[in-house]
């Protein structure tokens, strides 16, 4: 392939339906995505899944396999298993494959990374045993792996969600502790702006509740002081609800507080964030149409701002047709059209999002955790550490990560980052926005150094279209 | 602990984690067969020596580190293949 | 606030000088900007560093020299009063060469100032075999190294850590966050102004604000003749040990990792590590250690060096106004414990001062 016109890293529905549209279009487009086959988060692994893992995944999950034959007709390059981990102001896109490296230029790139879960520092959470929601989905749609007598707790729709799968495979959690207090049910009665669509949401929560109560699942809501305990690996659950202590046995815990935008890349390039109130993140900041502050980068879908699956493949459609408009190829009443359908969709979606934001908003002792909670899962940092260096004058992340390498480890600070920019704006007086986020740098995930030094030329040439 | 819902079809894959046998299946990534197969604990961190297992399964954590053929992975990232030598990474040294 | 010295800049010159007048008993004010500053401090290669320091200039191969010797105790009292260790090894160091040629053309500068030096300069020539006992790992693409028993490396981020919980300790005001955007100069002292800050009254005043002095030397009559210039650096995963002794482009650093650099490039206030750049370090890192191409690369940085157009320190009392000076360097990692030490004696006019005349301002005049 020579030049793409369009690079679309990340295969989820933002990036399927993105991609298929610009390359319906006549755009020459080129999809990157780490995973073994398209899909993203929500349908990873759905095109070889069996008709069991479909059963107890449900219609949600199977609801993908149009994304997934859209982008398979679509006149494209798809290539799997590439990690992209490096992305530059030229817009030249380095990745590796089976161990080598490329590196591959757009006129155009559209970041479609999606999100990741919200970090869940509590005391205990580094212990073997204890993992994410999601990751026990994870386990279900690739491998049909079940979590047996687990303990899930925390706050979200996926936390019912992975509930009821669960439940579908006849593994039901061993409890349900729910973090979500009668203030969050309050909370959300101010959203009358797509309230109706929330209840519509809530309702089918509730749905979900009730065929976990069927299947007598103890539930727990209000719950506080959430700890795993636990020597050398997580042996329980311990908490406080309605006044009372816990202690919950169980050698799985699955832990869930939402999901936050995966910003490594649009942080690397240094594109311009915001911090974001209702849902306690960072998000990059964009038009309407999905552009970013470099008029030539697009992002689209949970990477942008949380807003689900549904919304990632409208925004997908949006950016790809405002990317078409950019490049020349279509007028601007051109892609008004082209889009009007996704656009009126994806209004709506969002229109629901600070319903569920103030239904689900994390508890502060998550955001912040106390002293003694690790942070920093790669460094060992905890939350006092970071605040023993605001007392010593940093303000921010960049001089944090100096003084206790908090954000240094393997994951670049993917999972510390919220925590660390929280704990220090709660210290400081700042607010997040000003305390800022880390400086994100090559590469987004490491690689060999073999593989590095490979692409190195004595003469350095200019990338061109990807090499075999 | 995880249990399989039966697709009994599947091919299996036989690696070793630290010299001892596993069997995974076609399909698994290295940390959902080492699970499968009860290993919960994939590393010792090399800060305070601390045990550690996958945490989130996407890639993101970096938690499930393991060695393959002298190079660390995410074990979660990674296709079980029949023939791996999976080891736990070596923890360098010890902090003052 | 009054204070009897303000130093403007909280990176590891500024504190290593503000610790130094703190031990002597003097009131010092720290002045640092936010998260956002350039800083060199936090972007280095941790190197304390005699070999090919002043092969043009012997005194700047001897002020470096008393600053490594210094710098045990130093690290021992910042230790003391941290409770954390600067995790020093000054055991020596290498500079590995690839050609016969080039270990040859160093060697012939080194006995140049070796000479110049009346005799007393320590370094060792060491051929691939020789090299090869001490550091196994080494590939065979090596020709060998220049060996320098002074030669050294500490974490440098301990370092900036220690020099400002010590800082704190001893009394010294720290204030961060605020960056300074005028000083005036009236009568005998200095009126400070900062951003968002009430100002600040000195009796002296000592610019130690990195590239920060360019913009405001020239108030206080500095020429400030300095330039960033770009550095890269990669650090791997934390490893077994792999490497004995630092070598001035790669060493395994007390975590474990391996660090590897840096590059130098000429383009301007820009921090950005680019792809190409890291490759070629990567590519030679490999050829010295070939087991590092199993190494996971786990970031890369580009941090902006404070120049001076010979690549020497500055040490400058302005001529204008006699109670401001300036103090900039391209190696405090190296130089902190003479910052630290006997520099504190020519800031505090005592009866017995180093000699600094050779890294005055008027060097640059033509
Ligand atoms: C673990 C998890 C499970 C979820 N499960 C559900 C669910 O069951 N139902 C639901 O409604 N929502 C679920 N969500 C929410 C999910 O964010 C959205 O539903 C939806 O998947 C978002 O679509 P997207 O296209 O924005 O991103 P995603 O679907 O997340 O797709 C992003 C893609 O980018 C790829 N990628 C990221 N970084 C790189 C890189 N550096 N190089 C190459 N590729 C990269 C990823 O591998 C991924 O395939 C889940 C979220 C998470 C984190
Ligand atoms: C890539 C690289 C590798 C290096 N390797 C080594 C090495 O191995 N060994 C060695 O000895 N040296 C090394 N150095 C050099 C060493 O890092 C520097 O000499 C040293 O850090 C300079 O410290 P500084 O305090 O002068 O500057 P900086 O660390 O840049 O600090 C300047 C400070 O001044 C503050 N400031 C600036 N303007 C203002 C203002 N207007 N108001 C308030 N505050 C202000 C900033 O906030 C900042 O904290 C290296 C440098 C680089 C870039
Ligand atoms: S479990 Fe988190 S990266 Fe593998």
């Amino acid at each position: 392939m020579t030049r793409p016109d369009l690079i679309v890293i990340g295969a989820g529905p933002a990036g399927m339906a993105g991609a298929t549209m610009a390359a319906q279009q006549g755009m020459s487009v080129l999809v990157l995505d780490e995973q073994p086959a398209p899909g993203g988060q929500i349908f990873r692994n759905l095109g070889a899944s069996s008709t069991q893992q479909r059963q107890m995944l449900g219609p949600d999950y199977t609801a993908g396999q149009m994304l997934l034959d859209g982008l398979a007709a679509a006149p494209l390059t798809l290539i799997s298993g590439a990690v992209v981990w490096d992305v530059d102001q030229e817009r030249t896109v380095t990745y590796s494959k089976d161990g080598k490296a490329y590196r591959v230029k757009a006129n155009y790139l559209l970041l479609s990374t999606g999100a990741m879960e919200r970090p869940v520092p509590l005391p205990g959470w580094t212990l073997p045993g204890v993992m994410t929601a999601g990751a026990a989905q994870i386990l279900m749609k690739t491998s049909g792996l079940l979590a047996k007598d687990a303990v899930l707790a925390g706050s979200g729709p996926l936390l019912y969600l992975v509930a009821v799968q669960m439940l579908r495979a006849g593994t039901p959690p061993k409890a349900l502790v729910e973090t979500q207090t009668p203030a969050n049910y309050r909370a959300v009665l101010h959203h009358a702006g797509g309230a109706l669509r929330g209840w519509k949401a809530l309702a089918k929560g509730a749905r979900m509740l009730r065929e976990l109560r069927r299947a007598s699942a103890p539930r727990y809501t209000a719950a506080r002081d959430l700890a795993i305990t636990g020597d050398t690996a997580a042996s329980g659950l311990r908490f406080t609800a309605k006044g009372q202590v816990h202690h919950l046995e169980c050698a799985t815990v699955l832990l869930h507080q939402g999901v936050v935008p995966n910003t490594q890349i649009t942080r690397a390039l240094r594109l311009d964030h915001q911090w974001h109130a209702g849902q306690r993140c960072f998000h990059p900041v964009l038009s309407p149409w999905g552009q970013s502050s470099h008029s030539q980068i697009y992002v689209a879908g949970d990477g942008a701002a949380i807003a689900g699956a549904k919304a990632a493949e409208h925004a997908g459609q949006c950016a790809a047709a405002d990317i078409l408009r950019c490049a020349g190829r279509i007028t601007a009443a051109q892609r008004d059209t082209l889009a009007a359908s996704a656009k009126r969709n994806l209004a709506g979606e969002q229109a629901l999002r600070p319903f569920l934001d103030a239904l689900y908003a994390p508890p502060a002792a998550i955001l912040r955790p106390p002293d003694a909670v690790t942070v920093c899962r790669c460094e060992e940092v905890s939350a006092g550490d970071i605040r023993a260096y605001a007392r010593l004058g940093c303000k921010g992340p960049s001089q944090t990560k100096a003084f206790g390498r908090a954000g240094m480890g393997p994951c670049q600070g993917r999972t510390c980052g919220l925590t660390v920019t929280e704990v220090l704006a709660q210290a400081t007086g700042l607010s997040p926005q000003d305390t800022g986020y880390f400086k994100i740098r090559a590469p987004l995930k490491p690689v060999t150094l073999g593989e590095v030094a490979a692409l190195h030329s004595p003469a350095p040439q200019q990338p061109e279209g990807q090499d075999p | 602990m995880f249990e399989r819902i039966g697709h009994s079809a599947t091919a299996q894959v036989r690696f070793t984690f630290n010299g001892e046998t596993v069997i995974g299946n076609a399909g698994d990534s290295l940390a959902a067969a080492l699970l499968a197969a009860g290993h919960k604990v994939f590393r010792d961190t090399p800060t305070t020596a601390a045990p550690r297992g996958p945490f989130c399964m996407m890639g993101s954590c970096f938690d499930c580190l393991v060695v393959v053929d002298g190079e660390t992975v995410q074990a979660c990232q990674t296709p079980a293949q029949v023939g791996l030598v999976v080891t736990s990474p070596p923890v360098p040294r010890a902090q003052p | 606030m009054e204070t009897e010295f303000a130093i403007i800049g909280g990176g590891i010159v500024g504190l290593s000088l503000a610790y130094g007048l703190l031990r002597r008993g003097k009131t010092v004010c720290v002045l640092d900007e936010g998260d956002g500053a350039f800083r060199a401090s936090r972007g280095n290669f941790g190197l304390v560093w005699v070999q090919s320091k002043g092969l043009h200039q012997p005194a700047y191969a001897q002020w470096t020299r008393a600053s490594a010797r210094a710098y045990r105790g130093f690290s021992d009292e910042i230790k003391t009063i941290s409770g954390s260790p600067l995790n020093l090894q000054q055991d020596g160091g290498y500079i590995i060469h690839m050609s016969e040629d080039s270990l040859d053309a160093d060697r012939k500068l080194y006995e140049g100032l070796r000479s110049r030096l009346g005799g007393d300069y320590p370094f060792e020539v060491m051929g691939h075999n020789a090299l090869k006992t001490e550091e196994p790992n080494i590939g065979p693409k090596v020709a060998g190294a220049l060996y320098c028993k002074e030669d050294g490396h500490v974490n440098p981020l301990r370092l900036l850590r220690g020099l400002t919980v010590a800082v704190r300790h001893l009394g010294g005001t720290l204030r961060t966050g605020h960056k300074v955007t005028d000083i005036t100069p009236q009568g005998a002292e200095f009126s400070i102004t900062a951003e968002d800050a009430a100002p600040i009254t000195a009796k002296k005043v000592v610019l130690a604000a990195g590239l920060g002095a360019m913009s405001l030397g020239p108030k206080l009559g500095f020429k400030a003749p300095i330039r960033p210039q770009q550095g890269q650096i990669i650090i791997t995963e934390k490893l077994p040990k792999l490497m004995n002794r630092p070598n001035v482009e790669v060493r395994q650093v007390d975590e474990g990792g391996i660090q590897i650099g840096a590059s130098s490039a000429e383009v301007g206030l820009n921090d950005r590590e680019d792809v190409a750049t890291i490759a070629g370090l990567a590519a030679h890192a490999v050829d010295m250690f070939p087991k590092l191409a199993r190494a996971k690369m786990l970031r890369s940085w580009a941090a902006l060096r404070i120049m001076s157009p010979d690549g020497l320190p500055i040490y400058q009392r302005s001529a204008r106004h006699p109670g401001a000076y300036f103090v900039t360097c391209h190696s405090g990692i190296t130089l902190a414990a003479a910052h630290a030490g006997v520099l504190g004696d020519w800031l505090t006019d005592a009866a017995e001062q180093p000699d600094v005349s050779a890294f005055g301002e008027d060097r640059f005049d033509v």
